[in-house]
């Protein structure tokens, strides 16, 4: 009985042609995550900068509410955070929301949480000496912060800030369940249509693995890049 | 004449613990000015209290006759822009460096000229270099601060602020974190640096120095200045106890001559 199945297994006929042939739904959907992704990224890293920098702040409320705002999408489950985007925002305010509108929204938001922590580690791990050099040849808090704090957090953040991103990549896998078609949506669609889920999957896995490998080469590179000047992780 | 530095009734406390009780000092402009004492005693609380790193508790100090801060029912009032001006006037260099690990050595010289001072960079890379030759380091503009040795990153420090053009320099044990053979360039830096007339005030260990540099020593304890004075009066002649006693300490054991 075993080996009957073990043997079926086995002999389970690999047939990419249908799957192959419907390219284009998976090319689309893997468009469609790339898109939500990248502008996660886009509005997540300034916004999770904002967050930081307000957590550090010596004004006490805003250091607490930008406190609680990290550590409320840092502990809530992302699909709890969607469906609520999606689904409960709406009633709220009365507008109509697209699954990508609340796609980019709840990822912006979520990732710019753990964005923030990244940031605020990066900035507290340099010398407090720097601050001290940069205020006593007269400069402000302000471009201390940006001409001599952060360009030295940032290089220190990039190892955990790529770790975060692809974070972020796997879990945009989830905005397939308010029917926004990124490459998940579309696998589902696609292997309900050609009855053929163990290619379509193995497809969509080989497309997010190389999609990831891309995007985290491109960070070594840059790690290398920017170790290159001075101080960095690598060398 | 008008003082470079003029401090009267400066006060310092960090909650509740008061680091300095009431300090006067005067240093003229050209003067060499060391401070001394024992650990915690408040050398880097005064000086960093000059160029407004720590806000004073009370007092006023001021800067080639101008008061800093305005005054306000009876208290000082600050202003970090106003703040920020005045330590553009007053160079600081520190123990530990703090050069920018991402600059090269000449963009750390240039940083604030362009930033603060708003000088063209043409402007700003030749005073850089200009002082760069100063301290003997020209050749290493284009190093990071990473290859360099203690004793050159400390003259770059020094080029630092030598290049924003202060009317006074404070040095805060600058030699302390040095190996003791690169003590000797920094201090001779230092020396070249009064003998050219610019207003200093250094806290240092360096006996030596203070007997052959300063104009006036003044010895802190507990938040006051106990002795001040010509270095040889206070150095060599000393009214107080605990004076002798920290010079003894520093000179346990010097090889006999
Ligand atoms: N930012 C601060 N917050 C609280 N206490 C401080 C702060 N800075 C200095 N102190 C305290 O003030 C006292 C004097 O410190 P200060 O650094 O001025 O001494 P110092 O004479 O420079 O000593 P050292 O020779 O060890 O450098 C010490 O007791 C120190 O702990
Ligand atoms: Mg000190």
């Amino acid at each position: 009985m075993v080996v009957e199945i073990v043997r079926e297994r086995l002999l389970y006929e690999w047939d990419f042609v249908a799957t192959l042939a419907d390219m284009d739904l998976l090319l689309l959907g893997l468009w469609n995550t790339i898109q939500v992704f990248f502008l996660a990224l886009v509005f997540g890293v300034p916004l999770g900068l904002g967050l930081a920098l307000g957590r550090m702040s010596r004004i006490l409320v805003l250091s607490q509410l930008c406190s609680f705002i990290i550590e409320f999408f840092r502990t809530t489950p992302p699909l709890v955070q969607l469906f609520w985007f999606f689904f409960a925002l709406p009633i709220l305010i009365s507008v109509q929301m697209t699954p990508f509108v609340a796609s980019v929204l709840t990822f912006s938001i979520q990732s710019s949480a753990f964005f923030a922590e990244i940031f605020r580690g990066g900035i507290n791990s340099i010398d407090k000496g720097q601050w001290e050099a940069a205020k006593a040849i007269g400069m402000t808090r302000k471009s201390s912060l940006t001409r001599i704090i952060l360009p030295q957090a940032v290089k220190r953040m990039i190892p955990a800030f790529a770790e975060r991103s692809i974070e972020l990549l796997k879990t945009t896998t989830l905005i397939s369940t308010v029917s926004y078609a990124d490459l998940m949506f579309q696998a589902n669609e696609l292997a309900s249509k050609n009855f053929r889920p163990l290619e379509v999957y193995t497809v969509v896995a080989i497309m997010y693995f190389f999609l990831i490998l891309t995007f985290s080469q491109l960070t070594i590179r840059l790690e290398y890049r920017l170790a290159k000047t001075g101080e960095g992780t690598l060398r | 004449m008008t003082n470079a530095v003029e401090i009267r009734g400066l006060r310092k406390s960090f909650s509740d613990l008061e680091v300095l009780k009431g300090i006067d000092l005067d240093v003229a402009e050209g003067e060499a000015v060391v401070l001394l004492g024992s650990s915690g005693s408040g050398k880097s609380t005064l000086l960093r209290c000059i160029n407004f790193m720590e806000e004073p508790t009370a007092g006023q100090i001021r800067l080639n006759g101008d008061l800093i801060g305005t005054e306000q029912g009876g208290r000082m009032r600050y202003h970090e822009a106003d703040l920020c001006k005045l330590r553009t006037r007053i160079g600081m260099v520190f123990q530990h460096f703090n050069l920018f690990p991402h600059m090269t050595v000449l963009e750390n010289v240039m940083e604030g000229q362009t930033i603060v001072l708003g000088r063209s960079k043409a402007e700003a890379k030749d005073k850089a270099m200009t002082q760069l030759l100063r301290v003997g380091l020209e050749m290493k503009a284009e190093e990071y601060p990473a290859r360099l040795s203690g004793g050159q990153k400390q003259r770059v420090a020094i080029a630092r602020a030598l290049a924003m053009d202060p009317e006074v320099m404070l040095f805060d044990e600058v030699t302390s974190a040095l190996d003791p053979e690169l003590v000797g360039e920094v201090l001779k830096t230092m020396l070249q640096l009064a003998e050219d007339g610019m207003t200093m005030v250094c806290v240092t260990h360096e006996i030596g120095f203070a007997y052959h540099v300063a104009n006036k020593v003044c010895f802190l304890h507990d938040g006051l200045i106990l002795e001040q004075g010509a270095p040889q009066f206070v150095l060599q002649t000393p009214e107080t106890q605990r004076v002798r006693d920290f010079l003894a300490g520093h000179s346990l054991f010097k090889l006999p001559n």
